[in-house]
């Protein structure tokens, strides 16, 4: 047993390791909060997009209908993808925790299109964007109260150099 | 496991003599649909070693078979230390007085040895101790000797068996979501364990997010959701050859929910395209993608009916999540929860009578069971998070996710009868979610 437990300690350490050096899309480091490249000074580079424009918009409890202020910060979130075509970009959805989980990740993934299906309408072109539904699987605030499930149900747009492969 | 052979023997005249005696059906009978309040007192002594080299097995057999039959909530093991005798030979007369005497209903006697092939030999005999008699004739069972557990649980299986009437589920394993890390942050892999959480061996690494995975009927290979791809994309994954391979759907395509037909080949998952996610059917081998549902409302966590001709499965349709039923080729769904809230994760039990399903009402979640027009509905928990039931093997047990609440939150797998008695926490060194448990092992 104790063999064991210092593999999963060294395990445990990799992964910490692999989540200091960037995890792949959003699916490994936790909903796109951390480490969107370049100077945030720079208005054409992601770090811009995500701390000046707003990556992410909310929704009510089991609801994907854009809110007012969600419109607001798509339209910027618009406005940017057209005057950058350079870039794509991967739109996570995500859930509370209060529901099961194949439902939540089918909800968290009609969130996600919601966001996509407004910027097309705005002029982005769909093959420049695409849903990764996280389901209750990424929280990015951790209490149990509706204070974090608020945070939880959004919907994130990451930047990404390049194609979507 | 053709290595590991059960077969029946008749242990001579003397034991056939008392084996016809048992058939007038003693009072050694548990009824589980009666509901056991008091556990049946057995006498389970340590199991006789017959040579040298299967000391080490004899009471390591003995405490497997205590704990599966003592864990079901049914039996209660009597103390060694008030036994008046103990068996000293598998053969010899027992002395019913020594057991009546210590009130045990039950005796199992049991004995191990090391044959000349090296192969574990693991013998039992059950006694119903007030009708002074054999119950069911004397059983053996020859395996490798790393395999001296799935022995002690076909012992236990056999004599809950007996007892109850109904099929056994200790010789089972159980496939589930390993958990570890925080919270917003948790690392996951697919593990494979006993059913009572020994033997635990992982199927894959903890570098992406893997969900839900179902086992199928030959136990042989598992369906599970994977990130690996950096989307959601269903994989199947033969056990014993450790490969792994996405079905064969278009690769843009987001898929999850994937649960097995019966056949172990037919497969049904969720589909998400634009805003819709449905349900198909398709097969393991890569067969053609069915439609099974077209409406524009989520439908998701389908579950075939154990004949393979229904399917249940979650449907907002009707504004919140709810159960409903379809023919396993699609069409009319029928609608079979109506209680106040909101249900999700349904499965079809084993013995085609019930459906096991998670109910979020009043901010608290429970496991519940109804039949498969959704009357009798009954509730068997409730917590801050209970989700994701699966049955055991004889559909008596169901084990579910149970999650702590808060920022520390973490996932643990419980077991509860159907009764609603008997919740346990199945040991797990790391966190455990989403579990599925096999059919009972050949």
């Amino acid at each position: 047993m104790k063999l064991h437990s210092k593999a999963i300690l060294i395990v445990a350490a990799l992964a910490l390791s692999a989540c200091a050096n960037g995890g792949r899309f959003g699916a490994a480091n936790g909903g796109g909060a951390d480490g969107a490249a370049g100077a945030a000074s720079d208005p054409r580079s992601p770090a811009y997009f995500q701390q000046t424009i707003g990556d992410r918009v909310h929704f009510a409890v089991d609801q994907h209908t854009l809110t007012p202020e969600a419109i607001a910060i798509l339209d910027k979130q618009a406005d940017w993808l057209l005057k950058n075509p350079e870039f794509t970009a991967i739109v996570e959805g995500h859930a509370d925790e209060q529901g099961t989980a194949a439902y939540n990740l089918a909800l968290s993934g009609r969130r996600a299109n919601a966001v996509i299906e407004y910027l097309v309408s705005r002029g982005v072109s769909p093959a420049r964007l695409r849903p990764l539904p996280l389901g209750k699987e990424r929280p990015i605030a951790l209490c149990s109260r509706e204070e974090c499930y608020a945070q939880n149900r959004r919907a994130v747009t990451v930047i990404q150099a390049g194609g979507l492969s | 496991m053709r290595l590991f052979t059960a077969l029946a023997i008749v242990l001579g005249v003397l034991m056939a003599a008392f084996a016809a005696l048992a058939q007038g059906a003693g009072p050694l009978r548990i009824e589980i649909t009666e509901g056991v309040i008091e556990p049946l007192p057995l006498a389970l002594p340590d199991f006789i070693a017959e040579n040298a080299a299967a000391e080490q097995y004899a009471q390591s057999i003995s405490q497997v078979i205590g704990s599966d039959l003592t864990g079901t909530g049914l039996f209660r093991e009597i103390p060694q230390k008030s036994f008046i005798s103990t068996p000293t030979s598998f053969s010899n007369a027992v002395q019913f007085a020594d057991w009546k005497a210590i009130n045990a209903q039950g005796l199992v006697k049991g004995a191990v040895s090391l044959d000349a092939d090296g192969r574990l030999v693991v013998k039992f005999r059950l006694f119903d101790v007030f009708a002074q008699a054999e119950l069911g004739q004397g059983q053996k069972f020859t395996g490798a000797p790393a395999s001296w557990r799935r022995m002690a649980h076909k012992v236990a299986d056999a004599v809950y068996s007996r007892i109850t009437g109904e099929g056994g589920y200790f010789d089972s394993r159980v496939v589930f979501v390993a958990e570890t890390g925080q919270k917003g942050q948790r690392r996951k892999r697919l593990a494979i364990m006993d059913y009572d959480g020994a033997n635990l061996q992982f199927l894959t690494d903890d570098s992406t997010i893997v969900l839900a995975p179902r086992i199928s009927a030959d136990g042989k290979r598992i369906l599970y959701t994977s990130y690996e791809s950096g989307f959601p994309k269903v994989y199947v994954l033969d056990i014993a050859a450790a490969r792994k391979q996405a079905l064969a759907i278009e690769a843009e395509a987001l898929s999850f929910a994937p649960r097995f037909g019966p056949d172990g080949e037919t497969v049904v998952l969720s589909l998400q395209q634009g805003a819709n996610t449905d349900l198909y059917r398709t097969t393991v081998s890569g067969g053609t993608l069915q439609r099974l549902t077209s409406a524009p409302s989520i439908e998701t966590a389908p579950s075939f009916s154990p004949d393979g001709r229904r399917i249940v499965f979650v449907s907002d349709r009707s504004g919140t999540p709810q159960l409903y039923i379809m023919d396993a080729n699609g069409g009319e769904a029928r609608r079979i929860s109506f209680g106040k809230g909101r249900y999700g994760s349904p499965v079809w039990s084993p013995r085609g009578d019930l459906i096991a399903f998670a109910k979020q009402a009043n901010g608290r979640f429970h496991i519940g069971v109804m039949r498969t027009d959704g009357s009798e509905e009954r509730l068997l928990t409730a917590s801050f998070l209970d989700e994701g039931p699966t049955w055991s093997p004889n559909g008596r047990v169901i084990m579910f996710t149970r999650e702590s609440k808060g920022a520390q939150g973490v996932r643990a797998l419980y077991s509860v009868d159907i009764t609603g008695r008997n919740l346990r926490r199945v040991p797990t060194e790391t966190g455990a979610s989403d579990a599925a448990w096999s059919p009972l092992l050949p």
